[in-house]
């Protein structure tokens, strides 16, 4: 690859490995180079979400190894009564198939934007924030089922009263960042319908010229949100 | 990382143009998705056929990683991203191991003192507490 800038924002030759790496941050110049620098931002940001994400879920266990009441069964708690008979965990096996595919179509979203078709991309972002939005809607029934049941952050029904205050935080924070990624992915596909994107018309917020990258930055956290919901799901619900 | 050079000369055709996107073919996207509706059904059956014991967490943990793995790697594009910004971001979350293992330790210390200090007291006279 040959070039002709002498200053270090061009792109340099990848070497391989660890080589790459040392060249990447070494030598006092731009780390990540040809990554658009709102990619790294957001994968940042998902690091310290990550962070906040694990002390609660850390937290969460620690109680529930340390106290003595038995732990409520969630396959129990979370069964819901179909057509007469009890399906455990059904709501939150079909919230699970609603965050993956809400995943799948925001991948497709961020392939169909790079090759800038407006229209797909609009689709795919709109589905993929009503399913969002549909998660966030089973969530609220779920909590709405559980607090008639009298489950509270300081007791419950069943069994350890920390049942209660890990659930409503953790399944709460998660909710709200679905909640936000709605929102953002509503006003994403409102701008790739209006040709922000092609045009590189400056932002509301920012004054920045958008362009596609951004409903790929957009997926990058919409599946980090998915990506909490599996952990969620596996620690909370199942074990 | 093959696939990230084709890009980079891609881009380099114009000086300070856009990387145009890693965009690969459609296909692998749906596979990814078939395949992590897969998992998650693995995953709900280990609890509806009431696996129990280290089976059950173990199967849990391993699907649970595989479904995290596929999304990084192929819905985030981590796979086709340069070396170093995968490992910035890979390994400080590894290291919350370590907060987990001091948790778990912790947890299973405050649980056995509660026993002993607060349970029933099934012993004649209580030994005196040393600590």
């Amino acid at each position: 690859m040959a070039h002709d800038a002498t200053g270090t924002a061009a792109s340099l030759p990848q070497a391989e490995g660890l080589q790459g790496i040392v060249s990447d941050l070494s030598s006092d110049q731009r780390a990540f180079k040809n990554v658009p620098w709102g990619k790294p931002m957001m994968w940042i940001f998902l690091v310290s979400d990550t962070f906040i994400f694990g002390s609660f879920l850390i937290s969460y266990m620690t109680v529930r190894i340390s106290t003595t009441e038995p732990w409520p069964n969630p396959s129990e708690v979370f069964s819901l009564t179909v057509f007469g008979t009890n399906v455990p965990l059904l709501l939150i096996a079909i919230m699970t198939f609603v965050l993956i595919s809400s995943s799948g179509t925001m991948a497709l979203a961020v392939n169909y934007g790079y090759r800038k078709d407006r229209r797909t991309t609009f689709i795919l972002l709109l589905i993929t924030a009503a399913l969002g939005a549909t998660f966030v809607g089973m969530q609220a029934f779920e909590w709405t089922k559980l607090i008639m049941e009298g489950v509270r952050p300081w007791g419950n029904p069943w069994g350890a009263a920390q049942f209660g205050s890990a659930f409503f935080m953790i399944t709460g924070f998660h909710g709200t960042h679905v909640t936000i990624g709605v929102i953002f992915l509503i006003i994403v596909a409102m701008k790739v319908w209006r040709g922000d994107l092609d045009k590189e018309r400056p932002g509301f917020l920012t004054g920045r010229k958008g362009n596609y990258e951004i409903v790929e930055i957009m997926g990058l956290y919409w599946h980090f949100v998915d990506l909490v919901w599996v952990f969620i799901f596996a620690f909370f619900y199942l074990w | 990382m093959a696939h990230a050079e084709g890009h980079h000369a891609h881009a380099d055709v114009k000086p300070g143009a856009h990387d145009p996107g890693q965009q690969h073919p459609l296909g692998i996207y749906f596979k990814i998705w078939g395949l992590l509706f897969v998992l998650s059904i693995a995953s709900y059956l280990v609890d509806y056929f009431h696996f129990q014991g280290l089976l059950r967490w173990f199967l849990i943990i391993v699907f649970m990683l595989l479904k995290a793995g596929l999304i990084v790697a192929v819905f985030m594009h981590m796979l086709w991203e340069r070396l170093a910004l995968v490992y910035a971001i890979v390994i400080p979350p590894l290291l919350l191991v370590t907060l987990l293992g001091i948790g778990a330790l912790d947890g299973k210390y405050t649980f056995f003192t509660r026993g002993t200090y607060f349970g029933p007291d099934t012993t004649a006279p209580a030994p005196a507490p040393h600590k």
